[in-house]
This record gives C-alpha cells, sequence and structure tokens, in this order.
C-alpha cells in the first residue's frame, strides 16, 4: 500500500468522500468498510483505516468467535468465581492463590509466524504472552509450550521443530524464566500449520495487580521498551484472516516480527520497579496491531479518551508512514498511563535501566481516540469502536457430512491380538510411537532452574513452580489438548482436554482452580470448521462448569489450514491448580523398593482414537473415551489429601497410550522397576489385556504407596468412593517392567522405545542421558 | 560474612546467587553494575545470565562496567569473586582468569544435571569439598566450551588451575573437558555450572535419595568462612 | 561520510564450532569443494567527513581493547571505505 502522498488527515477525508481506500489488500470486508463509514460519518482516513483493519481482523477482534466464546461467562457459577480476582476482558486472569498472592497465566498462539519463520514466531510467540502477564503487574515466574508439528519424518517437520524449539529457548532461556513443561505432538494434519502455543504465569500480591484502563483526564500516554519499526506490518490482519496462496505464495506477506529478549528482560526489570514504586495508572502491552491496539484498548477500557502525538515515537526506521507506525508489530514495548505529577519519577525508573520513552500524549475525557502526525489529525474515533464493538459474526455452521461415517466406524469390532507375544509387539509399537515419546530433545535446551522455585518440570505430569518461600505455597500448571478426540468429537474433545489437564495438575497433590484456554481451528468461514468450534466452546463450558473452574482468559486462532484442510479441532488447555506446601507433592515415578502400585478408577473399552489405534491400525475412528466429572473431581480431592497426609509416595494420571505407557513413565522416571499382574483388573473391569494395557479410559491415576500406608490409603479410596485396585509392586532389583502373562521389558529397552524418535528425526540428543 | 552479588543489565542468576548467599548463613547484599560501592562486602559473586544480551561477546560489555573496575582492584587484594556461568565470561573478559568461552560445539543450548570432579580445594570457594570429591551441578549454557592456546593450557593444568572438570559427559567441547579455573591466589574462581542451583532440597538435581535433592553448590558457598580453618 | 571497517576472526589456532556448523550445513547441501569455513565479525565505525589519521589510531585501540577479545580473536584488517 503506497502511502499518500500527502497526509489524509480526518479533514481531508471529511472533503473526500469519493476516494477510494484500498481496505480489500487489508483484510477489512465491504460491509465492514461501510460499517467504518457509518461509524465514523465520513470515510476513514488511512491511519484510521489502518486500524480498524487490525483492530477488527480476527486474530485480534475474535469477530467469529465471541459470540460462542460468551458462554464461558453466562455459564460461569458463583462457585467459580471464588477465587477469580480478574477475568477474561483484561490482558490475562488473575486467581487468589490464598497468603495474599495472586497469580495470573495465560496461553496464547503464533501459530501462523511459526511456520514462516520458526524461530522467530515461536520467539516472539514466548515474548508477547510474557508481556501480557507483566502488563498485569506480576513478575513472571515460568513459561511452558504446547506444539504440534506434521508428521516426525517429513522432511518439513525437520525444518520447523529444531527452529520452533531454539526460538522458544534462546528468548526464553534470556528472559530467565524457567520451562516448566508442555507437551509435544506430531500429525500430519499440522503439516503446514504448526500450532505454537506459548504459556507464562506469573505472580504477585493482590495490592499490586494492574489493568489496563486507562483513567484520569491529563495523565500521559507514556510508550517505552524497543523502538518502533518496520517489524510485522499487517501481520496481525493479514495472517490471521487469509490463507496462503495455492502457489506458495502467500496472498498477503507477512513481515515476521524480529525479538530481543534482552530488551525484554530489561523491560521486566524496568515495569517492575515502576510498579513497587506506584508509577503507574495502567498499563498494557504491545502486541498484535502495536499503537493502535494498545491506544484504543487503554482508553476503551478505561471509558475514556486521549490525545497521542505519533510523531513523538521513537523510531527504528525514519522511512516510516504514519499508518506503518500505527500497525508495526514491533517488539518489546509497553505502553502506560502515567500521572503528570509522578512522571519525573517514572522517567528515572526508565533511565536508569536506560529503556527508550517517550510521552506521546494525554488521557482526556471526551471519549475520543485522537492521533495527530505532523501537526494534522489523522485518527478520531470513538475508541469502543475499534476495540469493543467489533463486528460479531454469527457464521453458518454445519454438522460435518463425514462425521457419521468417522463416529460408526469404531476399532472395537476388529479382533485384538491378545497373545502374549502379540502384545508385547503391540507394547513396543505404542511405546515408540512418535506421540508418546519423552521431550528430553527439547526440554534439554531449556532452563529450568533459573529463579530457583522450579519444584517440577517436564517429565512430571505438572510444572509445579513454589509462590513463597516461607510457606511453601505453590502453583502447578498442566497444558493438554488431543486433536484426534477432536476430529472425533469436537464436543467431547474439549471436554477430555479439560477433564486431563486437570488431572495432571491432581496427580501432582495440587488442587485444580481455573484454566486458560487456546482453541486452535481452521477457517470460521468454513461452516464445518464453525461448527467443530462451536462445539468445543459448549464442551469446555459445560466441563468448566461440571468441574468448577472458570476460564480466566485465552485465546483462539483459527485459519489453520493445511491447503484446504482444516487442522483438527485442537482446544488446548492449561489447568492451574494450588498446594499449600510444594514439599508435599507427588513425584510422577516410584523410588523405593517393595511399594504397592495400585490403579485408581475403571477401565473399559475405549480405544477408539488411541494412540493404540494409529500406531497399531493408523485407524482414526469411532468415539472418544468418555469422562465422569463427578469422578475426576473426587479423584482430584482424594490425591490432594493423600499428599497432603504423605500417603502416597508416587501418582501419575493414565491418558495417551493408557496404562502401558504409565507404568513406563513411572519405571522411568526414577529408574526403578514394577511388577504388574493384569489378571484382577480384567476381571474385575471385564476386559482383555489389550483392553487393559491400551485403552484410553479417563479418571485414571497410578499410584504408589508404602507397605505402612496401605489400610489407611485403602480407607481414604473406600471413603470417597473412588475405585482402587492393586495392580503390583515396585521392584528395585530387576531394572524391569514385568507384567505376569505377558512378558518383561528391560528399563533400557523402555528408555530406548520412549526416547529414540526425536533424535532420530531431528539430531543427536545433547549432553546424553540425565 | 558480607557477600555481594552484582547485577548487570541481562543478569538473571542474581535472585537465585542472592538466594545461596543466606541459605548459606551470609548476608547478601545487591550490588548494581553502575555503581563504585562494593558496600564493604568480604566475597562477591558474579552470577550467571545473559548480560548485556550477549552482545559484542559474552560478558565483554558487563566486564567493562563501572563496578568491574571496583572488584578487579578488590580481588587483586585477595578479596575472594565466584563467576558463575556468565559471570566466568566476565571474568576472563577482565583478565582475572586465563582463556576464554565460545559456543558449545553442538550448536545448541543444554540444560542438564551435571557431574564434575573437584579438583582442587585450595579455593576460597572450595576449601569445603573433598579433593577429587564427585558433585553434580545444574549447567545451562549455549555458550560454555572452555578454550585456550596450547600455552596458556600447559600452564593452567601444570600450575593446578583447574578447579572442576567434567565428569562421564563433556557438555559443551570444552578443552581438557574443563569446567572451571582458578587463580594462582585461589581467591578468584570461574566456573560454567551453577551451584546457586543446588543449594536448597527440592530444587535442585535429582539424586538417588530423592527427586531434586541435590545440594552440592552450599559448599561453594558455605567454604568462604572456612578460611584458616583447615589450612 | 566515511566508515572505518573493522573485521576480528577467531584465532586460527583455536575452535570455530560456528563456522563447523555451517559447513557441516554446507557438505549436507552436497557442496565438497569448500575446504573449510570460519566465521568472524565485522564493525563499521561511521564518522563525519573523510576520515583522519587519529580516528584509524583510535579505532585500532578501540579494535584492540574492545571490539576483540585478544585471547580468542585476532583483528585481521582495519581500512576506511568512502573517504
Amino acid at each position: 500500500m503506497s502511502a499518500p502522498r500527502h497526509i489524509d488527515s480526518v479533514e481531508h477525508a471529511a472533503a473526500t468522500p469519493d476516494v477510494k481506500l484500498p481496505y480489500a489488500e487489508l483484510g477489512v470486508t465491504d460491509s465492514e468498510y461501510q460499517e467504518i463509514i457509518a461509524l465514523l460519518g465520513r470515510r476513514p482516513t488511512s491511519g484510521e483505516l489502518a486500524m480498524y483493519s487490525v483492530m477488527w481482523s480476527e486474530h485480534c477482534s475474535y469477530k467469529s468467535s465471541k459470540v460462542h466464546l460468551r458462554q464461558f461467562g453466562q455459564k460461569m457459577t458463583e462457585s467459580m468465581k471464588k477465587n477469580l480476582m480478574v477475568g477474561m476482558g483484561q490482558n490475562a486472569g488473575v486467581v487468589d492463590v490464598g497468603e495474599g498472592w495472586a497469580v495470573t497465566f495465560k496461553i496464547e498462539s503464533h501459530n501462523h509466524p511459526s511456520y514462516i519463520e520458526p524461530f522467530q514466531g515461536a520467539a516472539t510467540g514466548v515474548g508477547g504472552i510474557v508481556r501480557d502477564i507483566i502488563s498485569m503487574g506480576a513478575r513472571p515466574i515460568g513459561v511452558m509450550d504446547a506444539l504440534r508439528f506434521g508428521a516426525i519424518d517429513h522432511p518439513d517437520t525437520a525444518r520447523v521443530v529444531p527452529g520452533v524449539v531454539s526460538g522458544i529457548s534462546f528468548y526464553g532461556n534470556c528472559l530467565g524464566l524457567p520451562n516448566i513443561g508442555g507437551e509435544t505432538w506430531f500429525d500430519s494434519s499440522y503439516q503446514k500449520n504448526p500450532l505454537v502455543n506459548a504459556l507464562a504465569v506469573g505472580v504477585m500480591r493482590h495490592e499490586d495487580i494492574h489493568l489496563a484502563n486507562a483513567q484520569g483526564a491529563g495523565n500521559k500516554v507514556v510508550l517505552f521498551g524497543a523502538r518502533t519499526g518496520g517489524d510485522g506490518i499487517g501481520g496481525a490482519s493479514i495472517l490471521a484472516s487469509e490463507t496462503f496462496g495455492d502457489d506458495g505464495r502467500p496472498a498477503k506477506r507477512p513481515a515476521v516480527q524480529v525479538g530481543d529478549p534482552f530488551a525484554e528482560k530489561v523491560l521486566i526489570e524496568c515495569c517492575l520497579e515502576l510498579f513497587e514504586k506506584d508509577l503507574v495508572e495502567a498499563i498494557q502491552d504491545l502486541g498484535a496491531a502495536g499503537i493502535s491496539c494498545a491506544t484504543s484498548e487503554l482508553a476503551a477500557n478505561g471509558d475514556t479518551g486521549m490525545v497521542v502525538e505519533l510523531d513523538k515515537v521513537l523510531l527504528r526506521d525514519d522511512t516510516l508512514t504514519a499508518e506503518e507506525i500505527l500497525m508495526s508489530e514491533s517488539q518489546e514495548r509497553m505502553m502506560a498511563i502515567v500521572k503528570p505529577e509522578l512522571l519525573e519519577k517514572f522517567l528515572a525508573v526508565t533511565g536508569k535501566w536506560e529503556v527508550d520513552t517517550s510521552v506521546l500524549g494525554d488521557v482526556t475525557d471526551d471519549g475520543r481516540l485522537i492521533i495527530n502526525w505532523h501537526g494534522e489529525t489523522i485518527v478520531d474515533v470513538d475508541p469502543k469502536t475499534v476495540a469493543i464493538d467489533s463486528p460479531v459474526y454469527n457464521r453458518p455452521m454445519e454438522r460435518p457430512s463425514w462425521l457419521d461415517a468417522l463416529q460408526a466406524d469404531t476399532i472395537h469390532t476388529r479382533d485384538r491380538d491378545n497373545t502374549s507375544a502379540g502384545v508385547m509387539d503391540q507394547i513396543r509399537s505404542v511405546l515408540s510411537h512418535a506421540n508418546l515419546q519423552a521431550a528430553t530433545w527439547i526440554t534439554n535446551q531449556y532452563d529450568h532452574y533459573v529463579l530457583g522455585n522450579t519444584a517440577m518440570a517436564t517429565p512430571d505430569d505438572a510444572g509445579m513452580l513454589r509462590v513463597d518461600e516461607e510457606s511453601g505455597l505453590g502453583v502447578a500448571i498442566a497444558t493438554d489438548a488431543n486433536g484426534r478426540y477432536g476430529q472425533l468429537d469436537p464436543r467431547q474433545g474439549a471436554a477430555l482436554a479439560l477433564a486431563e489437564s486437570y488431572r495432571n495438575v491432581a496427580s501432582t497433590g495440587a488442587t485444580p482452580v481455573a484454566i486458560s484456554d487456546c482453541l486452535n481451528y481452521g477457517s470460521p468461514e468454513n461452516p464445518e470448521v464453525m461448527w467443530q468450534f462451536a462445539e468445543a466452546v459448549t464442551g469446555l463450558a459445560d466441563a468448566c462448569v461440571a468441574l468448577d473452574v472458570p476460564v480466566t482468559g485465552g485465546n483462539v486462532s483459527l485459519y489453520n489450514q493445511t491447503g484446504e484442510t482444516p487442522i483438527h479441532p485442537t482446544p488446548v488447555v492449561a489447568t492451574m491448580g494450588i498446594i499449600d506446601d510444594v514439599a508435599r507433592r507427588l513425584p510422577s515415578g516410584w523410588q523405593d523398593d517393595g511399594e504397592n502400585i495400585y490403579l485408581l478408577g475403571t477401565t473399559s473399552l475405549e480405544l477408539d482414537g488411541s494412540i493404540w489405534a494409529d500406531a497399531i491400525h493408523s485407524h482414526l475412528g469411532g468415539i472418544p473415551p468418555k469422562v465422569d466429572f463427578e469422578h475426576e473431581k473426587s479423584l482430584a480431592e482424594l490425591l490432594s489429601s493423600a499428599a497432603h497426609e504423605g500417603l502416597v509416595t508416587s501418582a501419575h494420571d493414565l491418558s495417551t497410550g493408557g496404562l502401558i505407557q504409565s507404568l513406563t513413565e513411572a519405571c522411568l522416571r526414577r529408574h526403578v522397576g514394577a511388577r504388574i499382574w493384569l489378571s484382577e483388573l480384567q476381571e474385575r473391569d471385564n476386559i482383555d489385556s489389550v483392553t487393559a494395557l491400551f485403552s484410553e479410559s479417563q479418571g485414571r491415576v497410578l499410584v504408589s504407596v508404602a507397605r505402612e500406608d496401605d489400610v489407611k490409603f485403602q480407607g481414604l479410596c473406600a471413603g470417597r468412593g473412588i475405585p482402587v485396585l492393586r495392580v503390583g509392586v515396585t521392584d528395585a532389583t530387576q531394572s524391569a517392567l514385568d507384567i505376569a502373562d505377558v512378558g518383561v521389558l528391560g528399563l533400557d529397552e523402555l528408555h530406548t522405545l520412549h526416547e529414540s524418535r526425536l533424535p532420530e528425526a531431528f539430531g543427536p540428543l545433547v549432553g546424553g542421558r540425565a | 560474612m558480607r557477600v555481594g552479588v552484582v547485577t548487570f543489565p541481562g543478569s538473571l542468576d542474581d535472585r537465585d546467587a542472592l538466594r545461596a548467599v543466606r541459605l548459606a548463613g551470609h548476608e547478601p547484599v545487591a550490588l548494581w553494575h553502575q555503581e563504585h560501592d562494593l558496600h564493604s562486602v568480604d566475597a562477591i559473586v558474579l552470577p550467571g545470565g545473559f548480560s548485556y544480551g550477549d552482545y559484542l561477546r559474552c560478558g565483554a560489555i558487563a566486564a567493562r562496567s563501572p563496578i568491574m573496575a571496583d572488584i578487579i582492584d578488590a580481588a587483586n587484594k585477595g578479596v575472594p569473586v565466584l563467576g558463575i556461568c556468565n559471570g566466568f565470561q566476565i571474568l576472563m573478559e577482565a583478565g582475572l582468569l586465563p582463556g576464554g568461552l565460545i559456543g558449545n560445539d553442538h550448536g545448541q543450548f543444554i540444560c542438564r544435571d551435571q557431574e564434575l570432579v573437584v579438583e582442587n580445594t585450595d579455593t576460597r570457594w572450595t576449601a569445603g569439598f573433598q579433593e577429587n570429591q564427585h558433585i553434580v551441578i545444574p549447567l545451562k549454557n549455549g555458550e560454555g566450551g572452555y578454550i585456550a592456546d596450547e600455552e596458556t593450557l600447559k600452564r593452567v593444568e601444570g600450575e593446578g588451575l583447574v578447579t572442576f572438570r567434567y565428569v562421564g559427559i563433556n557438555p559443551n567441547g570444552s578443552l581438557h573437558d574443563i569446567a572451571g579455573l582458578r587463580n594462582d591466589a585461589g581467591t578468584v574462581v570461574g566456573l560454567m555450572p551453577h551451584p546457586e542451583h543446588a543449594v536448597e532440597e527440592g530444587f535442585g538435581p535429582d539424586t538417588d535419595q530423592a527427586m531434586r535433592n541435590g545440594t552440592d553448590g552450599l559448599t561453594f558457598f558455605t567454604s568462604l568462612a572456612l578460611e584458616g580453618v583447615l589450612r | 561520510m566515511a566508515t572505518i571497517i573493522i573485521e576480528v576472526m577467531p584465532k586460527r589456532e583455536l575452535l570455530d564450532p560456528a563456522g563447523k556448523a555451517v559447513h557441516r550445513a554446507l557438505l549436507r547441501d552436497g557442496i565438497s569443494d569448500i575446504n573449510e569455513v570460519r566465521i568472524g565479525k565485522r564493525f563499521e565505525l561511521h564518522v563525519d567527513g573523510a576520515a583522519t589519521d587519529a580516528q584509524l589510531q583510535a579505532a585500532k585501540k578501540i579494535a584492540d581493547d574492545l571490539l576483540s577479545n585478544g585471547v580468542i580473536e585476532d583483528v585481521v584488517d582495519i581500512r576506511v571505505e568512502g573517504n
């Protein structure tokens, strides 16, 4: 888009109604353009069009998803609100975790940039979510990443994976934030559209919570951080609203943002000092849509107006036009509202940290956002129309025509090989599946020690961070999603994502209290995708009510496709829980000899959508496992009590890969074997060996209990109505997993099965076995 | 004892170093890179991180900070200085320890629990260890390859300046598996691994006894108080 | 406006892991007639007008004192462009 030769001021726009602006090139539809004209009473200036185009993009406005996302708020019960201090609508949600501490956490996507430039895409994804956390007033204390890539043996996957991982490593490590967990999944569904969902968590005292509401006429609007350049111009509206052309050339070429984590580290310390000295009235980070977003959101949320001199913006590139400055997505920038009498102190702090700062303007009380450039007004809008009242679409939805056939195509009717040799073969196939692999190749590149508060990290069930050094108060977070389940049943798939991450948190001994979600779907212009999305939101909202955990905030990423084919519905759910004392946490693997191993919950024939179905039959069909929410809640309460009373020496939940996967991981965690028998399990639950080992029934956890605590533990289960069955004993004498009537697998063999695929695909494991 | 920990722009493990100092029973003192005031500390820690974003060379710009002039002076007068990871890089850039550090030979950032052998206990920071004791200390860096020319290596080995060596796996291609060095006087010690991450049960490396139980790093800080006791 | 160019390379006798990694990548791409790759840095110091002798002397000192670490690097070239 070429800049007009003269300034397209408001006055000029009013006087030249017939000038044709290239709104379609910016992703604005005909009707949206007409809407803008109606709102302004004239044609927009090019600056105003730039603002609307980015702020009304799918990524920023949620225009296709809003109507469904409302369910999260509408269905919230009083009970769900109890720990919630700040809900959806701000940069991130905030939860009261006790002892005067508040925790803010959020998960967000940076998918499309990570396909184009994996390193910078992933790096800036981390940067962006961390800034969201700082802008709530919190010190960031940890990050996690949920990653989905194409098929593990595809050459392009080998391009994307190392780039994404080193990008996350580069940015997260340089910020000094421990990476405490995440997940990795390989599926051809994501071949041309990897998913990089980054999570950040931060902590603050209750009184330190900051909101992004500009209030107080006369207060100063201050932009600080990195200088503004031409990064990611139009990235938001262009990337998130269009697919790429089939001739390989993007329909719109997005400019990728380049991140500088050192600048962000300095920014973090600077902001924390500003907060500590109480110098900030409101603060907003600049992410998608940069200055357009920060100014309009701050003003709209505060129900006020703003006057901004765009010339005051410190530039890296003098040739930028006003529109480009408004749309720029240069990283590591924040916008603060500062009382005039505190401005000098504010500048002293940014000066100390050598952070570029400029005062752009003032908060006003007339409800207008006015932006001036070279002495002329180029933007004069009601900020609410930009930031809040964007178009809301109720896009057509249609249950996919292929779904009935897919759901009818169950794997259960096929014969299963229950011979011991056959089962051993299946075990080896399943354990070496790409999606059950240890993430060592990845996590060896992440710092998980910095800040000294990491109580648990990968490969444990959840990441756990200490919040209070005196009391040991801590939080645990786990992220989960299963695109295969989502494809089979989008509503159930979303409920299952919550159930699994909830159970992962509970398995550490923490009590789940809140969630954040990142909903990754195909094009909303495809009615089948829209239906999948709506179903997922309903499934998740209802599951939240059933489990009594609110959505604190989250992110929607649409237009994720490989060519014309949408990705599998992938609703990533991040559950956060609280533990009174991290010293009581439950390791995910046993370490002492001669302890009893119990399986909590029951197992039924639920192999549809399982890893087993993929590994053995390359099959995806049927319906995914059921969830019993009351049971999951009771199970969580049981584990929390057990942890508190020290009755259990380890706990590991079951999910993808079923019992065999959990047994393997539990043995490998501390390198202690086990002797297992399935006969009683098979009899009680009326299942065969294959089902016992590979079914992905929900609501199950594997625990180890010291002999002296057996009676008490069984009593605890009985009291809560949790089915419990002894399935084996730990055995530190033989380094093997011995499954009676099936076979024996040495720990070395298990290690090879569990750890080989990623090094085979992406290069030798650096640093060897820990 | 008062032990200072310097914060440069981009320092990351300064807070952890302060905690380690406190857990060892000393008084932690935060020092700012711009000041010339060492606040009468008895010992100094240069912590890990990415000071100045590793711009130019790791530790290069930090080594030229105002406070470094005072620290070099203090070191030359016998004040104990411990350089951890980026701090080690700063010590070498400042000329207080011989050699240099370059990128890991495999080109990646590596975070692992690293076994080390303590070869020299004749320093203010290792006096509490047994000679040739094996310890496990978290290692995390991208630029950890110790490098020096033939002559320097000869001198370093010949004069017993090697204080820690990697055991089992050399995680970064360091020559002679050198993980850390001391100066002639035994007052200045630098190493790539992070002792401050192995000081508190529940938050350190896994041990045979329990998950995250390793506290081998605490001895670095408690050693300070041993001057005159062991020798 | 003149530019003083300073080039710094890792010392010949020391390891250059970055250079090796690039060389390996070339070999993987089937390029076999390049024997070695070494990676260094190029610094540009921009000055008003022509670069004076004094500025060149100062540049040499800057190169030795700050832009290179004499333990592991050599300053291999200092020259002026645009004088």
